[in-house]
């Protein structure tokens, strides 16, 4: 239902506008009450910004960290998708092996930075593996929700076609689950973002989060700190965005329900 | 004064054999079908008519090899019923159809065996025959509910099946789209003479569609009378014998049709 009051064009960006403007208003109003020294101002960061622009880092390490996501979550998609799958389509597997799964769910990727130094040393890799159990979980556990929620009419449907098993599971299992599969998907690309610049500050020597850590070690640089974690939000935003557009792809948007 | 239909003068082409379905759930043993024996001849349309919860999906799922009967056996041309298939198509509520799949993919989904000219060919033919011209690459959620059960029952039609299994299929249409899609199967039966087990809990329906009207009992479903509907196609359903058959099975069920 569309409410009566929808907003007008202008009023959809306006508003949103208008905070964003307070936000930094505040912002800077309350670095000049408070006399800070350490902290930067709005224009401090933007002045941040340019410099890093200029100097030609940025664009090295926002390329690290989106190569390190891409790996570390395309290898969270490329096992975890076949994997939470066979997981759902044989419960009995399931069954077993869930509780171990539930268990290391939800210890945080941070917690596991020791063990992967200790796998795989200072470096991309540990950062990357990281990365990856941060997208797994999620993963293997939306395909695994996703393939159980499939109306038994419709495997019926399918079985009643003469479709083989593994026709039922690539004709009619997947495509119905595939909206559960994106949602999942997308809440695993969040977390890898998350998880990315976390162990950028530990493992490596390159990337946004190393950005960040730098910027702080090396003179107090505030500005730069800032600068880092507003561009690290709008990346963030970014990835989201886009992955949202799979959303609308006509065989899937049946799955998401403000869409018709 | 019972009419003159014989259905042993056709070839039989389902036989119920003394079936009997128990559930157990939660260690409760519910029986559902209580020594049900049916014989369908082929090309016949028949009504299977009972309340809500006796029994009608469990025997039509039976029927189509989706359950097995805890006792007893159904065969279809002579041979036992071991699991569903292509020659027999089960049509669900317009739940059934694909929300990913076009209305053409949808109708070509069983069709997957055969050379591409001849799919596309097929499925042309069915979106035409259900009117759906125009939609061919429509998704089901921007279809009205009328138009997905006719989608469903192309796809079924689509693979040339020699029966078909329909579960209140109309049962979620609203009161004219349902008298329209009555005649549209009707038009559909004529044309192309499957063997159709219908189910529904509408007493109307079943005299409106069916050759023969199977009234059940409530759980433990039984046979409570099998009725012929003596009356040709198209029916004129304010005649006396149509009121007269609607009537009695409206006793039978014990229902005096006065509110
Ligand atoms: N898988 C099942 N396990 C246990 N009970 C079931 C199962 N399927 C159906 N029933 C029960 O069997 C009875 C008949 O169901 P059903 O065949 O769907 O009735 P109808 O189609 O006539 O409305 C209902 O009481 C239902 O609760
Ligand atoms: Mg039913």
């Amino acid at each position: 239902m569309k409410s009566l009051a929808e907003p007008k064009k202008w009023e959809r960006y306006f508003w949103p506008i208008l905070v964003s403007a307070l936000f930094l208003a505040l912002w800077h109003y309350s670095v000049i009450w408070t006399a800070t020294r350490i902290f930067p101002s709005p224009l401090d960061v933007e002045r941040g910004m340019a410099e890093l622009l200029r100097e030609n880092v940025l664009w090295g390490d926002i390329a690290d960290s989106l190569r390190r996501v891409a790996i570390g979550f395309g290898a969270a998609v490329v096992l975890g998708i076949p994997l939470g799958l066979t997981f759902g389509w044989y419960p009995p597997v399931n069954q077993v092996v869930n509780p171990t799964m539930q268990i290391l769910r939800p210890i945080s990727p941070i917690a596991w930075i020791p063990v992967s130094i200790i796998f795989f040393g200072v470096g991309d890799d540990a950062a990357i593996f990281l990365i990856f159990l941060g997208a797994f979980f999620p993963i293997v556990v939306a395909c695994v929700d996703g393939v159980s929620n499939v109306p038994s009419v419709s495997r019926r449907a399918g079985r009643n076609f003469g479709l083989a098993p593994w026709q039922l599971l690539a004709k009619v299992v997947f495509p119905a689950a595939l909206p559960q599969i994106i949602v999942g998907l997308r809440i695993a690309l969040g977390i890898a973002w998350l998880v990315v610049v976390a162990a950028e500050m530990i493992a490596v020597e390159s990337g946004l989060g190393y950005l960040i850590i730098d910027s702080r070690n090396s003179g107090k640089r505030y500005d730069l700190v800032v600068a880092a974690m507003l561009l690290i939000g709008l990346i963030g935003l970014t990835l989201d965005l886009g992955f949202r557009r799979l959303e609308r792809i006509k065989s899937v948007r049946w799955g998401f329900r403000n869409e018709s | 004064m019972e009419p003159f239909v014989t259905p042993a003068a056709v070839d039989t082409k389902l036989r119920v054999e003394h079936v009997n379905i128990v559930f157990d759930r939660d260690g409760k043993s519910t029986p559902v079908l209580n020594d049900i024996s049916l014989e369908v001849g082929d090309g016949e349309f028949v009504c299977l008519l009972g309340p809500s919860g006796c029994g009608k999906s469990t025997l039509l799922s039976t029927m189509a090899g989706f359950l097995s009967p805890t006792s007893g056996e159904i065969k279809i041309d002579g041979e036992a019923v071991r699991g569903p298939d292509p020659r027999r198509i089960f049509v669900f509520q317009e739940r059934g159809v694909f929300p990913w799949l076009t209305v053409e993919g949808n109708i070509g989904f069983g069709l997957f065996k055969l050379p591409r000219a001849e799919r596309e060919r097929r499925i042309a033919y069915y979106v035409k025959m259900v009117g759906l011209e125009g939609f061919e690459r429509t998704y089901p959620p921007e279809l009205s509910g009328g138009m997905k059960q006719r989608l469903e029952v192309a796809r079924a039609l689509a693979v040339n099946p020699d029966m078909l299994f329909l579960d209140e299929p109309f049962g979620a249409l609203d009161s004219i789209t349902r008298l329209i899609m009555r005649g549209e199967l009707l038009r559909i039966w004529e044309a192309e003479r499957k063997t159709v087990i219908f189910v529904t809990h509408d007493i109307d329906e079943a005299v409106q569609l069916a050759d023969r009207v199977v009234v059940m009992s409530a759980r433990p479903a039984t046979i409570q009378q099998i009725v012929n509907i003596d009356i040709p196609h198209p029916r004129d359903i304010s005649s006396p014998r149509y009121l007269e058959l609607r009537d009695g099975i409206f006793k039978q069920i014990g229902l005096a049709h006065k509110l």
